[in-house]
């Protein structure tokens, strides 16, 4: 950690890796330092399974105004989509 | 024709913290030496290919230098999901920290090509750990710390594993230390780098603060966009004086 704190939420659901397909128990963000985004600072996005490792462990880094979005979109589609399944 | 030029790089395990084993990453010329030895700590993203490439730098320079693996514990795994963990956690520990270095420093003086000295330079997290373990240990000969943030931890900065902020400890810095920054910098920030010295001052502690215009955090990082040639060259000149000034 340089400089952010971590945010951690228990999760449920799957992601997929490199490995495949895992669950998923725990999300992180953090706006720090990112490893491979061409960015000084990025929301560094974490979806894990601490269980099985740290190798269990799907990563994005994103800049601010795409984290931001992100979030925007993930509200929208969850408004419409839940209606829509509600019927 | 130049003269023979080698080195040997390999992992090595050693005795850390509470006698923990420990890896790290370790380079020496070949030759009879002697050589001064130098911890290189590694950024927050783990011992990735970028502090092994530092690693082997120093050897060529003439420095036997070890790398020690400070998130060896949250693994095994990619250095990059095992510090995932470690961001996770708050960091790591100091106590731990502080006797992973003494670990290392001890590996460097047994070996029998060592001069007897060593010194120890970080980035980033291990910027701020080199503090930290300047300020802790008595066994360190010379000290940089690059851009480490959090030197000047505020009370909000602390955690149960990092209970102190280093600046606290400056009375207990025990060897020379040179700390380069970049003025676009936010962690540490020039007015932060500007309380670090005048905490050094105050101690009458032998010091060096080099800032760098047109260069912000991690200017050092060759494989990230923040990145500064120039700024670069020149610390690189430094660190190397200061080295082989304090440590030959």
């Amino acid at each position: 950690m340089c400089a952010g704190t971590v945010e951690v939420a228990d999760v449920e659901g799957s992601a997929k890796g490199a490995g495949g397909w895992f669950s998923v128990s725990r999300a992180r963000a953090v706006y720090d330092h990112p490893f491979h985004a061409q960015s000084d600072e990025a929301l560094i996005l974490d979806f894990a399974n601490p269980e099985r490792g740290a190798g269990s462990r799907l990563a994005v880094e994103l800049s601010a105004d795409s984290a931001r979005e992100l979030v925007r979109i993930i509200e929208r589609a969850l408004e419409a989509g839940q209606a829509q399944h509600r019927g | 024709m130049a003269g023979y030029e080698g080195m040997l790089a390999e992992t090595v395990m050693f005795d850390g913290h509470d006698g923990d084993l420990v890896s790290g990453y370790m380079a020496r010329p070949l030759g009879a030496g002697p050589y001064p030895g130098v911890i290189v700590l590694h950024e927050i993203f783990g011992l990735v290919t970028h502090v092994k490439e530092i690693v082997r730098k120093m050897a060529a320079h003439g420095y036997a230098a070890v790398a020690p693996d400070l998130h060896h514990r949250e693994g095994p795994g990619d250095p990059e999901d095992v510090a995932a963990v470690v961001r996770e956690a708050g960091g790591n520990p100091d106590a731990r920290t502080v006797g992973d270095v003494a670990g290392a420093a001890a590996l460097l003086r047994s070996l029998p090509y060592s001069n007897g000295k060593v010194g120890i330079i970080g980035y980033c997290s291990g910027g701020r750990q080199t503090y930290l373990a300047a300020c802790s240990l008595e066994s360190l000969d010379a000290a940089v710390s690059c851009y480490g943030g959090r030197i000047a931890a505020g009370p909000g900065d602390l955690n149960e594993r990092q209970p102190v902020a280093p600046i606290d400890m400056t009375a207990g810095l025990s060897c020379p230390l040179l700390g380069l920054f970049g003025a676009e910098d936010a962690s540490p920030s020039p007015g932060q780098v500007e309380v670090i010295g005048r905490e050094l001052e105050r101690h009458g502690k032998s010091y060096e603060l080099h800032t760098y215009e047109d260069a912000g955090h991690a200017f050092f990082a060759d494989y990230r966009p923040s990145y500064r040639q120039q700024a670069a060259v020149d610390g690189w000149e430094r660190v190397f004086g200061w080295f082989d000034k304090h440590l030959g």
